[in-house]
């Protein structure tokens, strides 16, 4: 295989099919499709699913299903359905516990992010943390090369800049690659996004014609730890499981020039843009614009004032380039749902003195959201990230 | 590839003669052994030949032997069998969850427990149980020889504690039975439960020693087989197949041949420990069944190394499966002090007794390389401890 060697580590840029590949399975259509995708071309392949959460840990507190819902990820279905996939491709297969490190990286933070008024995607930080961190690393130790996701994403080398891009994917309806920018260059080279050139109904029908019997099994959409998809629910039992009680937070809802409008129940209530349960009435709808957790006020008004010209975002991550050094022109996007955005990057200093990135936007942004990340791309490539301050 | 399967405390295959043995069963000698045609008494004549085998095993009377469904039904039975509103249970933390999920169950009635922490070394202290002994202690469960470490324990020393008084006795034999000679006499228990498997007999069978008189409630009600201590037609071939397999396995005791089986073990430890830093035995200078050997590995997981394991064709465990197949880290390795990081990086070896001189030579050029692999793409770990 041909290699790359850089100061710190050697990247492998050869065709996929040498050595053996990790599949990370999580008992979805899309991972379930790689698995066999990549065993019909032959490839050596093994199936690994991380078993991330007890789903039965908070069953039965309020809120909470007494039993896990079928089709959440990491449930004992979800489970089996792998196991069964892994059985019919005639693959070895591997439960991983990581229930610890998805705790601590994923569900913790979580909890934090929304107790300090900001609005967590655990999906980017158990990617970064967990399939692409500990998950490749445990399918190297075990022997794989790399690892292939069901994400929908496109990965390449590029011998013209030396370094691994990452690309959206052939479905942009589906596509991933917002909760992908964490990815180093390392993780980058040692993973497959079979997907990356595939419509999902496509995905279906290699599904169906590989007989795998869930093919026609939906999609799941929540987070993969809070079945009911009431997280504020979440965060009190979790809380209270941990013999905690949610902090106090209460405070006052108030107007943009600062006149009170009434009390609300704690600021992990409200995220950006929020219209529903603000406790007031108004003859115009009302949107949370500002959640400040020091002073626990959360100001609301009219949609009109969810607009942002810029964002400050620090912690970032760079694909295309290996740092920031100057302005930039990119597209940037700051939630799955919506389309990237032409704007301007450039490096500077957070409030709090670290590197950051200023974004501008050519026209402003609705309900930039603290906690989110803001993902910059050129085209199909995704330049990088950061995470929203 | 080359697969050497050292996991036989989880479960063994069978042998050829218990094969051989219970194949008429199937059949040919078909019968209930409650029938009264000459079809029921042939299998009536199986059940009793392998009953009076089981005796011998045990050292006890053929009439005190109960056959049951395996190792979780024996441990099941004597502990709802016997203990009432009220009662005290005293066991240890290091049993199998066939006796502690019983007791925690058996709590919703009432029933306390009091749970003896094993020394470091994996031994349980007899004096630990004679502390806890309460007016109400009506019943004492300890293991023979524990399924992770194969530390055996001083069950003659507790045996006495229990007459002297007053407690009924149990033995979860289940990982002892085939590799240490029992004596249901010399143990002073009164109940003691085996299980087939786990000495190359078939899944599904088992059997228990209760002792003449004692009160034991069925766990099972229906027929009135098994003298009424568990009711269900007798399962006949696997019945044939455990006194087969403890016909072999009194054979083997009185030729030596744990006495192999503790050298090749040996032979193993010493080769890993050698050969890989940071390595070392859990339950080392505590008595251990001949076969086990649990070895806990510095700077590494463990669940990674019992998969790479398994793709190099050796078939290892480490701690023990939760419900989705995914490892969680040993009880019996926290109990005996281990932090969690040793506990998850530690590995069982448990040789079945047709292991060889190659199956050790394969362990040992596998085990290093595969540690060398794990350790050089595992992130920095704090040493663990122990």
């Amino acid at each position: 295989m041909a290699t790359v060697t850089t100061t710190e580590f050697t990247i492998p840029t050869g065709n996929r099919n040498t050595g053996t590949i990790a599949v990370a399975m999580s008992g979805g259509v899309d991972s379930s499709t790689v698995a066999a995708m990549l065993r019909a071309e032959g490839a050596d392949v093994i199936g690994l699913t991380l078993q991330l959460w007890d789903q039965n840990r908070l069953a039965g507190m309020p809120g909470t299903p007494d039993a896990p819902k079928a089709g959440r990820c990491c449930s004992l279905d979800d489970v089996y359905d792998a196991r069964r996939v892994a059985e019919t491709l005639d693959i070895p297969y591997y439960v991983v516990n990581q229930q610890e490190r998805f705790e601590q990286d994923v569900v913790r933070p979580f909890v934090n992010d929304y107790l300090a008024g900001r609005t967590p995607i655990p999906c980017s930080l158990c990617n970064n943390h967990l399939k692409f961190d500990q998950l490749l690393r445990t399918a190297r130790q075990i022997g794989a090369e790399r690892i292939a996701t069901g994400h929908y994403a496109r990965n390449e080398y590029d011998p013209a800049r030396g370094r691994w891009i990452l690309k959206r994917p052939a479905d942009l309806a589906k596509d991933q690659t917002w909760f992908l920018f964490g990815l180093t260059q390392e993780q980058l080279a040692h993973t497959l996004f079979p997907l990356g050139h595939l419509l999902k109904p496509a995905v279906r029908q290699i599904a169906r014609s590989s007989n795998l019997t869930l093919a026609d099994k939906p999609d799941s959409q929540e987070i993969c730890f809070i079945p009911g998809g009431n997280y504020k629910q979440f965060i009190a039992n979790y809380l209270q499981e941990q013999g905690k009680s949610v902090p106090e937070s209460t405070g006052e809802l108030v107007t943009i020039s600062g006149a009170p409008l009434g009390h609300h129940e704690g600021i992990h209530n409200f995220t950006i843009g929020q219209r529903k349960g603000l406790g007031v009435t108004s003859p115009n709808p009302l949107y949370v614009l500002n959640i400040d957790s020091a002073s626990r006020k959360v100001t609301v008004g009219p949609e009109s004032e969810l607009n942002r010209p810029s964002l400050i975002c620090h912690r970032a991550n760079w694909i295309t380039i290996a740092s920031l050094d100057g302005p930039m022109r990119v597209q940037a996007r700051i939630r799955h749902s919506q389309s990237p955005a032409p704007a301007s990057i450039e490096p500077t200093i957070t409030p709090d003195g670290a590197e950051g990135v200023l974004v501008t936007f050519d026209e402003p942004q609705r309900a930039v959201t603290p906690g989110h990340s803001a993902v910059f791309y050129d085209g199909d490539e995704v330049v990088g990230g950061a995470w929203i301050i | 590839m080359r697969r050497v399967y050292m996991d036989a405390n989880a479960t063994t295959p069978l042998l050829p003669e218990v094969m051989e043995a219970m194949r008429p069963y199937w059949m040919e000698h078909f019968g209930n052994a409650s029938s009264i045609h000459q079809q029921g008494q042939r299998a009536r004549t199986a059940v009793d030949q392998a009953r009076e085998i089981l005796a011998e095993f045990f050292n006890c009377h053929a009439s005190e032997v109960v056959f049951t469904s395996g190792g979780t039904e024996g441990d099941n039975t004597a502990l709802f069998g016997l203990l009432h509103p009220g009662d005290h249970l005293i066991t240890t933390s290091i049993e199998h969850s066939a006796v502690l999920a019983a007791a925690d169950r058996l709590a919703h009635d009432g029933i306390a427990t009091t749970r003896i922490d094993p020394l470091p070394n994996g031994l349980i202290d007899p004096m630990e149980i004679l502390r806890a002994i309460r007016p109400e202690t009506r019943l004492i469960s300890v293991m023979l020889a524990n399924n992770e470490t194969g530390v055996v324990q001083p069950v003659e020393e507790i045996g006495r504690i229990a007459a002297d008084t007053g407690c009924f006795f149990h033995i979860d034999a289940v990982q002892g039975a085939g590799k240490i000679a029992i004596d249901v006499n010399k143990i002073g228990c009164h109940i003691l439960s085996i299980s087939g498997h786990k000495m190359y007999a078939p899944k599904g069978i088992g059997a228990m020693y209760v002792r003449k008189g004692t009160p034991l409630d069925p766990l099972m009600v229906g027929g009135s087989h098994e003298r009424k201590r568990r009711a269900g037609t007798e399962n006949v071939p696997a019945i044939v197949a455990l006194g087969k397999a403890a016909e072999l396995a009194m054979h083997g005791l009185e030729t030596g041949a744990m006495h192999r089986l503790a050298g090749l073990r040996d032979r193993l430890e010493r080769g890993i420990l050698e050969q890989v830093s940071g390595t070392g035995v859990n339950g080392f200078g505590a008595p251990r069944a001949a076969n086990t050997s649990n070895i806990w590995f510095n700077q590494l997981e463990g669940e990674a190394l019992v998969i790479a394991l398994d793709l190099k064709g050796i078939a290892v465990s480490g701690g023990s499966a939760c419900h989705s197949g995914a490892t969680e880290p040993s009880h019996v390795l926290m109990a005996m002090g281990l932090d969690k990081n040793r506990a998850r990086a530690s590995l069982r070896f448990s040789l079945l007794k047709t292991a060889n001189e190659a199956d050790i030579d394969y362990a040992l050029e596998v085990i290093p390389a595969a540690v060398g692999r794990l350790r050089e793409l595992a992130p920095e770990m704090a040493e663990t401890a122990g």
